[in-house]
């Protein structure tokens, strides 16, 4: 099937979960599709905002705000059983149009080889996209096994603490970088096919062998 | 209740704000879009509490998640609905309840100013206005996938096309609204030098 052409499917969400899966995989790597989703979007937006249907009732709002007040400010807690398969998270389907407007912060970049090495995963069109078991990141991996954590669901370090990137290479976990929050971090470490990555709480600075419990987990 | 400092703020910098666990600056975005964003959800759904449910988790989202976001290159308001048009399409597809019927009669929006709703009501215009020029075949496809939920598979099978021509009618008649809708802002546009 030609990729391609879903974008006007997917900007209507005329497509199955299926295709649509597929579909936001192939956006990571399409910066065409992704410019001409833009402007469907402006389209879809116009329909929605056009759709005229009645007013909600007053009790919504406070409602609403009423549970934003009760959770962890932007805090998502970490989900490790999707409960209903068909309806992916808010928060998930929120990262992924926002990537796919193109308003997805790629991170405060430390300099530039580093935006560059980002940018040199991100954008090879054969790198593959694995999600993690909670949807809470993407590991995007080049066929030279080059990779990129892209993390969108998760509370920034607490103080004086970091997430640290682990690669699995024969069941010994070995230390691949360091990240504070959600944004795009580098592994420094090359993942080969089927090797799992996982993240975990540790000690500023790192440590060289994983103490704290597996935060999320993704495999090559 | 509206802060006066927020109301002069827009929608992107309320993202901002939502984003820093500001509860005033998310109560101030659903003032501005949840009215629509729940009329988006009602039409799609026919059902009030689902098209609640839809919004609320809609709204919920933008709350956990808007800390990873730069809203430069789009609309927030544009980002809203499609969260709450996505959530709709979901529910519509796992309840199997969907209409296609119009709705009865278009109700003023309730909230706002009044200006606000002149403002809405002028855009509904221009968009219905676009969509009744496009081809029969096009506006069909659009509005039974859009409002109607239905999957380009499903229409496929409904309307007895290939799909490839669902696609196609989907593509065009989106490429043309874009024209259409675009050639209208730059008519009411007072920036124009020409």
């Amino acid at each position: 099937m030609d990729l391609h052409d879903l974008t006007a499917g997917y900007a209507l969400d005329a497509l199955d979960a299926d295709e649509r899966a597929r579909y936001e995989e192939h956006l990571a790597s399409c910066e065409s599709c992704r410019e001409e989703l833009q402007g469907f979007w402006e389209v879809s937006g116009a329909l929605g905002r056009s759709a005229g249907g009645p007013m909600p009732p007053v009790s919504l709002r406070e409602r609403i705000l009423e549970q934003a007040r009760s959770e962890r400010p932007n805090v998502v807690p970490l989900r490790r059983r999707v409960a209903a398969p068909a309806l992916a998270s808010a928060a998930a389907v929120a990262a992924v149009v926002a990537v796919a407007l193109g308003i997805w912060s790629l991170g405060l970049s430390r300099d530039l080889d580093d935006a560059n090495s980002r940018l040199s995963v991100l954008a090879d069109p054969n790198a593959r996209v694995h999600e993690s078991d909670g949807g809470e990141a993407n590991l995007v991996v080049t066929p030279t096994g080059h990779a990129a954590l892209v993390v969108r669901m998760l509370a920034p370090a607490p103080k004086g603490k970091d997430y640290e990137i682990w690669v699995f290479a024969n069941g010994v976990p070995k230390p691949a970088g360091l990240f504070e929050e959600p944004g795009v971090a580098m592994l420094s470490r090359r993942v080969a096919p089927g090797q799992t990555v996982a993240v975990t709480l540790e000690r500023d600075g790192g440590v060289d062998a994983p103490t704290g419990d597996v935060v999320f987990s993704a495999s090559a | 209740m509206r802060s006066r400092d927020l109301a002069h703020l827009s929608d992107e910098a309320l993202v901002a704000l939502v984003a820093r666990s500001d509860e005033s600056a998310l109560a101030e975005l659903y003032d501005r879009v949840g009215g629509t964003a729940y009329g988006l959800a009602y039409r799609v759904l026919r059902d009030e509490a689902l098209a609640e449910d839809a919004v609320q988790e809609a709204f919920l989202g933008l709350w956990r998640s808007a800390g990873s976001f730069m809203p430069e290159r789009a609309k927030a308001s544009t980002w809203i609905l499609t969260l709450v048009h996505r959530r709709a399409v979901d529910l519509v597809r796992r309840e199997q309840r969907r209409r296609t019927e119009p709705l009865e009669g278009t109700p003023e929006a309730a909230d706002g100013s009044a200006e606000e709703a002149a403002w809405l009501r002028l855009d509904r215009e221009r968009v219905q206005a676009a969509l009744a020029q496009l081809p029969d075949q096009q506006r069909e496809a659009i509005e039974l996938a859009y409002y109607g939920g239905y999957t380009q598979s499903e229409l496929a099978d409904r309307l007895g096309q290939p799909l490839g021509t669902i696609k196609s009618r989907m593509f065009a008649g989106l490429t043309r609204l874009r024209e259409l809708l675009d050639d209208g802002s730059e008519r009411t546009s007072w920036t124009s030098t020409t």
